[in-house]
This record gives C-alpha cells, sequence and structure tokens, in this order.
C-alpha cells in the first residue's frame, strides 16, 4: 500500500519473511511432541526408526511453507486489495474495499512469539475469508486501517480512529458461562461415567472406559476451546466499526463497520436464565444461496459471549436502532400450533427494523434493519390454516439468517408481507439513521449542536462519516462528528469520554 | 399498487408443465400396476383385482394433488418486486425486491427438454429466499429473465 490512491500501480509486497516458519511451525511441533514421546517412552528402537520419518516431514511443511511464501504477492492501491498466490494452481484474487464486511487481525501463539498476525478479510459473495498470513504485527494492523478507511470511503492513509473502550468480560462471568453450557454439561456427565465404571468394575468393562475417556477428552477439549477463544472479550467503538478483542492463546482483533450488519441475535439459554444472562451475535453478508457447502454462506460473529440484558442492550444499540414499538404475542389460538414456544413468540417492527422472538427452550430474539431485507416470505402450513394462522419470514443474507414472524394472525400476516417489503424498500433508498458509536460512561451521543455547523474541519471529503475527529475548538484531542454536526462529546487521553459543549 | 392479496395479474405455469407432471404420475402408476400385479400373482384373481384398484386409486390421488399444485403456482411482476406463490398443502408466497437479485438463472433438465419448457429460479444473497417458476415456455422464460436482468441491473442496492 503506498498513499497514493487508485491511479498509481502499487508495488507489490510480500508476506513477512519469518511467515514459513509460523505456517510450518505447527507441524513441528506435533512432530516434535511425537519425538519426544517416542524417545521419553523407553523404546529406542522405534525412535531411532521414527526419527528420519519425521526429520523428513518437518523438513517438508518448512519447505512447504517457503514455497508458500515464495510464490505469494500482494497488494493495495487504496480502491482494490490483490493477492497472488499459488506454485502449480495460480490463484489470483481482488478484493474491492466496498465488499469488505469485516476485517480481522488473528494472532495464533506461535505467531505472536514472532510478533506476527494475520489478517481476514471476511468479504461479500465469497465463500472463504481473503488471508494474508502472515504480516509483521504493525503492518497489519497499517493495512487494516487503510482498508478500513478506504471501505468507508476515505482516504487509506486517514490515521486510526480513537477507540473509545465498551466494555470488557470478565473472566469469572465467562467461566460460569461456560461451565453452564450443553459441552460443559455432557463433560461432567461423562467424568462421572468414567469414575463409576472404573469404581464398580476395576478390570473388565475396559473397551467401555476407552470410549468413555475418548468422549471425554472430545468434548473437554470443545468446552476449553469455547473458554480459550472468548477470554478476555473486550468490545470498543471507533468511528470505522465496533471493535473486538478475544483469545487466551492466540489473539484476535475484529473490526466489523457498523452499516456491514445484517442481522443481531440474541440468545437466553436455558440454564443462564437464573443469572439474567445472554448472548449477542452478528451475522455479516456471506455466500449467496448458490454454495451449500458445510459453514458458507453465513458469518456469524460473537459480539458478547455473556452479559446481563442491559449490557446487550447498550451494545446492540450501536449496530441495530431499538423497534419504535414493543413487540406484540400472535393470537392465543396459536397455542394449538406452537405449544412449546408460544410463551416466547412475539414479534413487531417500525420503519427502520423488524424484530422476532422465537424459541423454545431458549429465548432467541432476532433485530433485522429493514434497509438490509432480501426477500420476504409467507408461509402457511395445513395446520395453520385451519387456525387461521400464517408465518412471515425476513430474510437477510446467509443461509437461515431471519427475523421469523411465527403464527400470525392470517389478516395481519397478509398485511405484513405487504407493509415489511414496502418499508425495506423505502428503507433502502434512504439508509436510515445512522447507528451510533455509544460513549462510555456518557448517553448515546445526540446531536444537540445543531448550530455549529460551519463545516467539518476532520480529515476526508465534505462530510466524513460519524466518528470521532480532532477538536474542531482546540479544547480537546477529539470531538464526535455525527456526521452532520459536532457533538458535545469529547475524548482526551484514557478510555472515557467527556461532555463540552461548543 | 397492488397487494399480495390480489387475484388479479396473476401468471401461471405453462400447461406443458401439467402435460409433464401427469405423465411423470402416469408413468409411475403403470411401474406401481405391474408391481403390485406381479406381487398378488400367487393369490388368486380377486388379491390382483384389489391391488390393481389400490394401485388406481392411489394413482389417481396422485394425480389430483399433483394437478391442485400445477394450479397452485403463480407470479406477478409488480412494479418494484416479484411475488411467487406455491403450494397446496404449505401455501408459501415470496416478494423478492428486484434490487435484492444476484442472478437469475434458467434450467431446464432432460424431462423438461423433451416437454419444451424450463425453470426459472431468482438468487438472492438470502439462501432461503426460495423464488423459483417452474414450467416456464422458453419465450416466457427468456422474457422473464431479461426483464428481471434488467429491473435487477436498473434498481440494485448493495448489501
Amino acid at each position: 500500500m503506498t498513499t497514493s490512491v487508485a491511479a498509481t500501480t502499487p508495488a507489490w509486497e510480500r508476506l513477512h519473511p519469518l511467515s514459513p516458519v509460523v505456517r510450518g511451525g505447527r507441524a513441528v511441533i506435533v512432530l516434535l511432541f511425537a519425538i519426544v514421546a517416542a524417545t521419553g517412552g523407553g523404546s529406542q528402537n522405534g525412535a531411532r526408526t521414527r526419527l528420519p520419518i519425521d526429520g523428513a516431514l518437518i523438513a517438508f511443511a518448512l519447505v512447504a511453507g517457503l514455497v508458500h511464501w515464495l510464490v505469494t504477492k500482494w497488494s493495495f492501491d487504496g480502491v482494490t486489495l490483490r493477492i497472488e498466490t499459488g506454485l502449480l494452481r495460480r490463484d489470483a484474487r481482488q478484493v474491492p474495499v466496498a465488499r469488505v464486511q469485516a476485517v480481522d487481525v488473528v494472532e495464533p501463539l506461535l505467531a505472536r512469539w514472532f510478533g506476527l498476525a494475520e489478517l481476514q478479510i471476511t468479504v461479500a459473495g465469497a465463500g472463504k475469508n481473503a488471508r494474508l498470513s502472515y504480516l509483521g504485527r504493525d503492518r497489519a494492523l497499517q493495512v487494516r486501517n487503510a482498508l478500513l478507511a478506504a471501505h468507508h470511503g476515505q482516504h487509506p492513509a486517514t490515521p486510526e480512529p480513537v477507540e473509545v473502550a465498551g466494555l470488557a468480560v470478565p473472566t469469572d462471568r465467562l467461566v460460569g458461562s461456560v461451565l453452564l453450557s450443553l459441552p460443559a454439561l455432557v463433560f461432567v456427565l461423562l467424568v462421572v461415567g468414567v469414575v463409576v465404571v472404573a469404581l464398580s468394575a476395576p478390570h473388565g468393562l475396559g473397551g467401555a472406559i476407552g470410549v468413555l475417556v475418548a468422549y471425554m477428552f472430545s468434548t473437554g477439549a470443545l468446552v476449553w476451546r469455547r473458554f480459550n477463544v472468548l477470554y478476555g472479550f473486550t468490545v470498543g467503538y471507533a468511528a470505522d466499526g465496533i471493535r473486538i478483542r478475544r483469545g487466551l492463546l492466540g489473539n484476535v482483533a475484529e473490526t466489523v463497520p457498523y452499516r456491514r450488519v445484517q442481522a443481531v441475535r440474541q440468545i437466553e439459554p436455558l440454564m443462564w436464565r437464573p443469572f439474567g444472562w445472554c448472548r449477542l451475535e452478528v451475522d455479516l453478508a456471506g455466500m449467496p444461496g448458490r454454495d451449500r457447502g458445510q459453514g458458507s454462506g453465513r458469518v456469524r460473529k460473537t459480539l458478547l459471549p455473556v452479559g446481563d440484558r442491559a449490557t446487550a442492550a447498550a451494545i446492540r444499540g450501536a449496530v441495530v436502532a431499538e423497534p419504535g414499538c414493543e413487540p406484540t404475542p400472535p393470537p392465543a389460538r396459536a397455542r394449538l400450533k406452537a405449544p412449546l414456544s408460544f410463551h416466547f413468540l412475539r414479534a413487531g417492527h417500525d420503519e427502520h427494523v423488524a424484530v422476532a422472538v422465537t424459541g423454545r427452550f431458549r429465548r432467541r430474539t432476532c433485530w433485522v434493519p429493514l434497509d438490509k431485507v432480501q426477500s420476504v416470505r409467507r408461509v402457511q402450513g395445513p395446520l395453520q390454516r385451519r387456525l387461521r394462522l400464517a408465518t412471515v419470514h425476513v430474510d437477510v443474507p446467509g443461509r437461515d439468517v431471519e427475523a421469523a414472524f411465527r403464527d400470525r394472525d392470517e389478516q395481519e400476516a397478509a398485511s405484513l408481507v405487504d407493509e415489511i417489503a414496502d418499508r425495506s424498500r423505502t428503507a433502502r433508498s434512504r439508509v436510515g439513521p445512522e447507528p451510533r458509536p455509544p460513549a462510555a460512561g456518557a448517553p448515546a451521543p445526540a446531536t444537540t449542536s445543531p448550530t455549529a455547523s460551519s463545516g467539518p474541519t476532520a480529515p476526508g471529503a465534505t462530510s466524513p462519516p460519524a466518528g470521532w475527529y480532532a477538536d474542531p475548538s482546540g479544547r480537546h484531542r477529539h470531538r464526535y462528528w455525527s456526521g452532520s454536526a459536532w457533538t458535545e462529546h469529547v475524548h482526551d487521553e484514557g478510555p472515557t469520554t467527556a461532555v463540552d459543549p461548543l | 399498487m397492488t397487494t399480495v392479496e390480489s387475484d388479479t395479474g396473476w401468471s401461471g405455469p405453462s400447461p406443458k408443465l401439467w402435460s409433464m407432471r401427469r405423465t411423470e404420475v402416469l408413468l409411475l402408476g403403470a411401474l406401481l400396476l405391474v408391481v403390485v400385479l406381479a406381487a398378488t400373482a400367487n393369490g388368486g384373481p380377486v388379491a390382483m383385482g384389489v391391488g390393481a384398484g389400490v394401485a388406481v386409486v392411489l394413482t389417481a390421488v396422485a394425480g389430483n394433488f399433483v394437478r391442485n399444485r400445477f394450479r397452485g403456482w403463480g407470479y406477478l411482476e409488480r412494479e418494484e418486486d416479484l411475488l411467487v406463490r406455491r403450494g397446496v398443502m404449505i401455501r408459501r408466497l415470496s416478494v423478492v425486491p428486484y434490487g435484492r437479485m444476484q442472478f437469475v438463472e434458467v434450467t431446464a433438465g432432460v424431462v423438461e427438454r423433451l416437454f419444451g419448457i424450463s425453470t426459472v429460479r431468482l438468487h438472492t444473497a438470502a439462501a432461503r429466499s426460495d423464488a423459483r417458476i417452474p414450467g416456464l415456455e422458453p419465450d416466457e422464460a427468456a422474457r422473464l429473465r431479461d426483464r428481471l436482468a434488467a429491473l435487477g441491473e436498473a434498481k440494485a442496492a448493495g448489501l
């Protein structure tokens, strides 16, 4: 990436020279463990015969990493990120910044030791993330900022916007939430099972114990993975998107531009209900529906692994507006159609957003911004027809991503289809109010100073997007620009914001 | 503007689709009849008669269902979106805005080609959008494809 935009042909860059070491590193570590286990296990003969094979495998892993490094190059000209790779089958990938949906900086443990990081870019209409593995950590952050700035129509060399700390998930709560999950429950049951079997039949049943132990380890790994991935979860708000950081052994820093969120889901599992905890997920645009492969077509990111409803509402507010009306339950006769989920069913919408609550044991609430709606469907089964009910699905990009207005009255469903189709059209053409990053410890920034319309002195074009910019009054480091006017919210050093009207 | 409930202006698939489905049902019914007769051959003429009767009734029921299904299909091109309805037991109606279309696909399988019809399918970024119109005459399919593609381009909206 150079500082000039578009016109000039950018210089091709290579990945970081240490990336072959990190790429091959995982294989090397596994093999080293195997060697140590073999030699430590006492069978000297076995070790002696294994050693050359393992050595050859390690060499192969390193050479493969080296070849990948040699044949891979990338460039970013401010409009398109190009990645070319492949030795025998060349793979040239072009990622226009407009199609970028999220940018992640991923640092696995080994990469962290070498100060490297992988850049993963979620692209609309592509099944696979575009990856640059690995770059130097600082370079990765630089490229991320350039991509996000260009995505928002700013100069790629725009300095990184200030980030306001949102929240950090306390470790004890995370531990509690992970332990109160299905895999953890199964794990505990398996441990009990192993102990019981071992005590009741110390000599026989060796096979049964073996199977139980194997299951125990795999579910244990699942529980550990969840903890490892979500450890140290923090959310921050910057002008270019919502920022998520997480990870115990490896670090992940995710940035999701606010307008790229297709749907927000809040899930309240049964076991968390006594504590009033919930989880937040966002969906981003991935692959269109044609590809039916596993895991394609849906890019899901955790916005909050565990938290109370007030916290979830605060974070949600940054990406989706709350509907102006209270969601309503379906008619009472829907109880016959959906006896198990009736108590949860709610749905409602306004001009900007539709919200629907479903679920049997876990309550799932889904918010869909109407300007993201891809299609509206009404479905009526035989039982529903007898009960004069119908379900309206509001689809957004991805597989199985939707807000479902379940078992509404037939008449209501009919007008709902028209109304939502109509409102999503107007929402598309107008593109509703920009969701704003809430400032920590302060109410959501409101445009309270419409008089200060002297125009922005912020970097970029004539009307830069909402965000934190250098304070035009000079009293503070940064001031919040609402997209059309400066607000009273200012920010200096540290994680807090203050209020100081212009 | 017409609402999704209005009954005017809807187009349906070509009668050739009904011919195709009818042929399929009749062929399957004939196959069923042969199998039933072969299975009951040892049981004497009464068993064979009952078996044949059951096969015929099943075929008739299937034929009736298929005819209702054929009649259930419909599509309506509105100003901003395409409506597609289908189904007998489970009634479905999809509203797909032209601007949301990723691409239009026209397919014709071996049997469909034999009967001279094809299927038009609309794809959006949502996998569940489910806008498929089967049994269109080639001319109508081509017209629909071109019109949808043109409208999709004119009204295209980003994700």
